[in-house]
C-alpha cells in the first residue's frame, strides 16, 4: 500500500468541485448517526485524502459508493463538514482517475 | 455479490450522456400517464415529472437481473457489457414490466395533475421533452455528464417558454432547484414541488380519509429541500390521522434505496431497520418518493405503503385514486424480494 504523504490528492479533489474535510475534528457523531454505520467516513477516509494517501482511498471504493447520501451524518456534525459533497467528489475521482 | 462498481456506474453515466436518461425508456411509455388528461404542450408553468415514478418498474426489473447476474460468472463480463451498451441501448433488452406493475406508478403523475387542477393551478406538460433530471449520475459523481445533460434540459425548457416548473418527487426537485443553478449559467427557472404548491393554495377535501398512518419523510425532501411541513398540512386537511415515527422530519431515517443499484443487500438491511421503526407507529405508511415507496415496500412484510398523492386524490374525491382503501399492492417484480 502506498503511504505517500502529500497534498496532491486533496488539491486534485478540490479542483474537481470542492473537498472540505479540514474542519473535521474526528468526534464520530457522523458514524453514530449513519444508518449504515459507516465508520470509515469521514474520520479515517477524509484523513487519507488530506494526507494524500491515494492507495488507501482507492481501497475504500465500496465504502465510498455504498454511502446513501442521506445527510443524517451532516445533520449531526458540529463542524458543518459537507460530508455528502465530499463523497460525491471522491466518487467522481474514483471513477475517472482513481483506478 | 455486487456487480463491479465502476462498470455499473459507467453504464449509467454512458446512458445519460448518449441517450438522455440513465435508463432510457421510450417517450411513449414515459408519457402514457398523460393520455387522458389533455394537457396543453409547454407554457410558462409546466408539470415536470423527471420520469422518476414512470421508471420504477423498469429499475425493479434491472435490479432483479443485477442481483441474479452478481451471483453468476457473468459478473466478470460487466466491463464488456458497458462497451456493448455504448453501441446498443441495453435497457431495450430488459423484459417489459406488466401493465399492472406500471399502472400504480403511472397513476401518481396523473393524480398530481388532477389535484393541481382542483386547486385551480394552470399548467402545461412537455411530453417527450419531460426528461430525466440526472439524479443517479449526479449521485455517482459523474458531474461532467450531468452538466451536459442539465444544459440539454434547460434548453428544452427555454424552447417551450417555461418560467416555472412544478415537480412531483424529491430527487427531481433537488436537481432542478439546487443542483442545476450550479451547472447552467443564467439559470432562472422557478422550481416548486406540488406539495408546496397545494399547501400554499389550499385545497378542498370533500371526501376526508380518516385512516391512521405513519409518515416517512424522504431524506432529500427533509434534509436537502426543507419540505417537511407541506405534506403534514395537506394530510391533516385531508382528514388523516398521521403519526410520526421515532425518526422524522429533519431527523428522518433513510429508506436504503440509494444503495440499491450497486449494493442491494445493504439497501435491504437499511429498509428493514426503517420498516421496524415505522411499524411502531402504524401499520400503514405514507411515502412521498418513488425510491422510498419501492424499497420500503419490498422490506415491508405485512405493512402497507402508499404514495401521498393517492391519499390526497382520494380525499379530494378524484375517482379511482391509488389511496383507495382495500386496493391490493401491485405484485413484486419477478425474482424480487
Ligand atoms: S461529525 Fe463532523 S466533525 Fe465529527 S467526525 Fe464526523 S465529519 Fe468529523
Ligand atoms: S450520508 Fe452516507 S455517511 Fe452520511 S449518514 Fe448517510 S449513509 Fe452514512
Amino acid at each position: 500500500m502506498s503511504t505517500l504523504i502529500g497534498p496532491a490528492l486533496a488539491a486534485d479533489l478540490r479542483r474537481r468541485g470542492g473537498f472540505d474535510a479540514q474542519a473535521c475534528m474526528g468526534c464520530g457523531y457522523c458514524t453514530a448517526a449513519c444508518p449504515l454505520g459507516i465508520d470509515m467516513l469521514p474520520r479515517r477516509l477524509f484523513r487519507y485524502v488530506l494526507f494524500g494517501m491515494d492507495a488507501e482511498v482507492r481501497a475504500e471504493l465500496e465504502t465510498v459508493f455504498s454511502c446513501l447520501l442521506c445527510r443524517a451524518c451532516e445533520q449531526s456534525c458540529p463542524a458543518g463538514v459537507h460530508i455528502t459533497d465530499n463523497v460525491r467528489t471522491l466518487r467522481g475521482w474514483l471513477l475517472e482517475e482513481g483506478r | 455479490m455486487a456487480l463491479p462498481t465502476r462498470d455499473v456506474a459507467g453504464i449509467l453515466a454512458d446512458n445519460l450522456r448518449l441517450r438522455g436518461s440513465v435508463l432510457p425508456i421510450p417517450a411513449r411509455q414515459a408519457t402514457r400517464w398523460a393520455r387522458e388528461l389533455d394537457l396543453p404542450k409547454g407554457g410558462s408553468t409546466v408539470l415536470y415529472t423527471g420520469l422518476m415514478y414512470q421508471l420504477i418498474p423498469c429499475i425493479e426489473r434491472l435490479v432483479t437481473i443485477e442481483r441474479w447476474a452478481g451471483d453468476t460468472p457473468l459478473a466478470r463480463f460487466t466491463g464488456l457489457g458497458r462497451r456493448l451498451n455504448r453501441l446498443v441501448n441495453g435497457v431495450a433488452f430488459v423484459p417489459r414490466p406488466s401493465a399492472r406493475e406500471r399502472a400504480e406508478y403511472d397513476r401518481v403523475p396523473a393524480d398530481v395533475a388532477r389535484l393541481l387542477h382542483r386547486a385551480g393551478v394552470e399548467f402545461g406538460y412537455l411530453y417527450e421533452d419531460d426528461l430525466y433530471a440526472g439524479t443517479l449520475a449526479w449521485d455517482l459523481g459523474a458531474d461532467e455528464a450531468v452538466a451536459i445533460h442539465a444544459r440539454r434540459v434547460v434548453a428544452r425548457l427555454r424552447r417551450h417558454g417555461v418560467r416555472e416548473v412544478i415537480t412531483i418527487d424529491p430527487h427531481t426537485t433537488n436537481m432542478l432547484r439546487s443542483v442545476y443553478p450550479k451547472l447552467v449559467d443564467g439559470y432562472d427557472i422557478r422550481v416548486r414541488n406540488y406539495l408546496e404548491v397545494l399547501a400554499e393554495r389550499g385545497l378542498d377535501f370533500p371526501a376526508p380519509v380518516h385512516d391512521r398512518v405513519v409518515i416517512h419523510d424522504p431524506c432529500v425532501y427533509a434534509r436537502y429541500e426543507n419540505v417537511v411541513e407541506p405534506p403534514r398540512k395537506l394530510l391533516a386537511a385531508a382528514g388523516l390521522d398521521a403519526g410520526e415515527p421515532a425518526a422524522s422530519g429533519r431527523l428522518t431515517w433513510c429508506c436504503g434505496g440509494p444503495a440499491e443499484a450497486l449494493y442491494p443487500a445493504r439497501a435491504a438491511a437499511v429498509a428493514a431497520g426503517r420498516v421496524a421503526q415505522l411499524r411502531e407507529t402504524a401499520p400503514e405508511c405514507v411515502t412521498m418518493c418513488p425510491i422510498c415507496l419501492v424499497n420500503l415496500r419490498k422490506a415491508g412484510d405485512g405493512m402497507r405503503f402508499r404514495d401521498i398523492s393517492g391519499y390526497l386524490a382520494r380525499a379530494a374525491g378524484i375517482p379511482g385514486a391509488t389511496g383507495t382503501a382495500g386496493q391490493a399492492d401491485p405484485p413484486p417484480a419477478p425474482g424480487g424480494r
